[in-house]
């Protein structure tokens, strides 16, 4: 049951990385448009003057790129590249890869949203549970209502905020890039605090927004499972309140949070980009936000796609993990 | 009614905040000229002060009338986003959880899967393969067509939980068609569900439109509240110290988001009043 619960998930995921491919593919060629005719003749219009041989150079740039054969052949071709993880060159800045530039700025996005993520999802957690817990201090409920009115805001613009207060008024921290420029990239620790201090107003960006919505849906579930017959029961049994608070109503009420976490994986990336883009920070948002200006076409696709596969998977591990974590669900129903 | 307002607090903070920004949108529509909504129409980088109550902008803007101009504009993209997406999802909605089967599992299968997948980037690709920059219409038209994703997968599981009533098997066993269930007995109890969602997918329009915005994909020349932040950003107002030019597109933002959220949790009491006892 496992292995084809499995194999099944294995197989949406698949379907989801064709689906990006696919749009990528189809998606410009629906409008028209014509990238390497575009930035032909863009950089000749820069040059100040259309060079009279640009309808050949157009022919031989696209017998090169193969764009003169029939559509479906430049579909099986695209997709050939796209498995063997060729993304294809960047337009704005030549010689490098797509592939190259999105490696490079990856780590950094990780690292960031894996950290505020981790982070946000279990601080967020605990605390929606403590503030349904009749038992838990009573300063905690006052934090409730900011909480609320912070989920609502999108992160880039509580970094707006936070950057003017903490870099500009106060001068705490840096406002912009990864890193100090002029700093060398090695591991030392001097560097490694630079990096962090840079981590900061982003991270506080996102971690601030997302605390309140995890702790809003932890809340609502641990109502939920403390009206239960069961931990009516345990109480009656004389159960230590903290054992019935962790192991009665967290225990069980955690399951449709992780499943949250899935679902909100894709919402969490899109406002990431912005918050990149807001604070220059060197990640994929960074990277998109430069080459929408560059107007890059081949490397804003590449980053599209590059991201809906890493979430798609990300998705489907956490998607194994679920019945794993919850007994309850069993591999055939999902 | 006073009464249930008392106890509805949220509906009332939502219907309050949206009802003083509508209210200071209606009164500076009367009485500022949006034409200085335009560059050039003043001294550039004015802070606030009796002829410029919001400032200017390094482009010579009035910033009062960037807001009294630009906010019913973004309020239109997420209307317009938000009224299509609704629609389509109730419709595909209905579809599915009414008629179950082979129509139930594609249409689900889709929701799903377009709803792991970040929106705001996929929107990007479109916007960007559309090129030309967009217009205020046209983003609403690329953000709706991502819009009834979510609406779908919500109205659905509501459907189902509807379909099995007795009243509906009731309405069955009178012999009424199936379209005529659907609109004669199921939409109307669930008018303050539809509401709800409605409102949700106004907000999330918005926010998707403010997003593109602020990355450099919306009209340059159009006054809307994410085209200011991207004025913001690109002429890196805080660093420069120009509070005044993200401050209030800010305040105006927070108040629609603030506003439309504490509206969708107002209306999600009236539509479950069992939240009513528990949350």
């Amino acid at each position: 049951m496992r292995a084809v619960y499995i194999v099944k998930r294995f197989g949406v995921f698949l379907l989801i990385v064709w689906l990006a491919a696919t749009l990528n593919f189809f998606l410009p060629k629906l409008s028209g448009q014509d990238p390497v005719r575009a930035k032909l003749l863009a950089e000749a219009s820069l040059g100040g003057y259309v060079h009279a041989g640009l309808e050949d150079m157009v022919n031989q740039y696209q017998k090169k790129f193969g764009l003169d054969k029939p559509l479906w052949r430049q579909y099986l071709t695209y997709l050939g590249a796209v498995s063997r993880g060729d993304l294809n060159y960047s337009i704005a800045n030549y010689p490098r890869t797509v592939v190259g530039m999105i490696r490079e700025a990856l780590p950094w996005t990780i690292g960031l949203l894996g950290v505020t993520t981790l982070f946000s999802f279990a601080a967020g957690t605990i605390l929606g549970a403590l503030l349904a817990w009749p038992r838990a201090p009573r300063w905690i409920r006052w934090l409730m209502p900011p909480l609320w009115a912070l989920h609502a805001i999108p992160f880039f613009l509580l970094g707006l905020v936070l950057s003017w207060l903490l870099a500009f008024k106060f001068q705490w921290l840096p406002i912009f890039g990864g890193y100090s420029a002029g700093a060398n990239p090695a591991w030392d620790w001097a560097f490694v605090l630079d990096v962090l201090r840079h981590a900061v107003l982003p991270s506080l960006s996102i971690v601030l927004v997302s605390v309140g919505g995890w702790a809003l849906a932890m809340r609502g579930m641990m109502v939920t499972t403390m009206g239960e017959d069961y931990v009516t029961f345990a109480e009656a049994k004389g159960l230590r309140s903290a054992t019935i608070f962790t192991r009665y109503c967290m225990r069980n009420a955690i399951l449709p949070q992780t499943t949250g976490l899935a679902l909100a994986l894709g919402q969490i990336l899109s406002g990431a980009v912005l918050v990149e883009a807001i604070f220059g920070y060197p990640g994929i948002g960074a990277l998109l936000f430069q080459a929408i200006e560059e107007n890059d076409f081949f490397l804003i696709e590449g980053i599209v796609f590059t991201v809906i596969v890493a979430l798609g998977f990300a998705t489907f591990l956490l998607d194994v993990v679920y019945p794993w974590l919850d007994p309850r669900i069993s591999y055939r129903q999902a | 009614m006073l009464g249930y307002l008392r106890r509805n607090l949220s509906l009332v903070v939502g219907l309050v905040l949206l009802g003083v920004l509508a209210a200071f949108i209606v009164a500076g529509a009367l009485s500022v000229d949006t034409g200085n909504a335009q560059p050039l129409s003043a001294p550039a980088l004015q802070p606030p002060s009796w002829d410029y109550p919001f400032g200017t902008d390094r482009n010579g803007r009035d910033l009062l009338a960037v807001i009294v101009a630009g906010t019913p504009l973004t309020l239109r993209i997420g209307f317009v986003a938000g009224f299509i997406g609704v629609g389509v999802g109730a419709v595909l909605a209905f579809i599915a959880a009414f008629y179950r089967g082979w129509v139930d599992t594609v249409i689900r299968s889709i929701a799903d899967i377009g709803l792991t997948v970040p929106q705001l980037l996929v929107l990007i690709i479109i916007a960007v393969s559309l090129r030309g920059s967009l217009t205020v219409n046209q983003m609403a038209i690329i953000i709706a067509s991502l819009a009834w994703l979510s609406p779908t997968r919500t109205i659905r599981s509501q459907v189902l939980t509807l379909r099995e009533r007795g009243y509906v098997e009731v309405a069955r066993l009178n012999g009424m068609s199936g379209p005529e269930i659907i609109f004669r007995e199921l939409m109307p109890n669930l008018l303050p569900y539809l509401a709800a969602t409605l409102v949700g997918s106004v907000s999330a329009a918005i926010l998707a439109s403010v997003g593109l915005e602020v990355l450099g994909l919306g009209q340059v020349e159009a006054p809307t509240l994410g085209m200011t932040l991207y004025w913001v950003n690109f002429n890196a107002a805080i660093i420069n110290g120009w509070w005044w030019w993200w401050s209030a597109p800010l305040v105006v933002i927070v108040m629609v988001f603030l506003g439309l959220f504490f509206l969708t949790v107002g209306l999600d009491e009236i539509a479950n009043p069992r939240l009513r006892r528990s949350v």
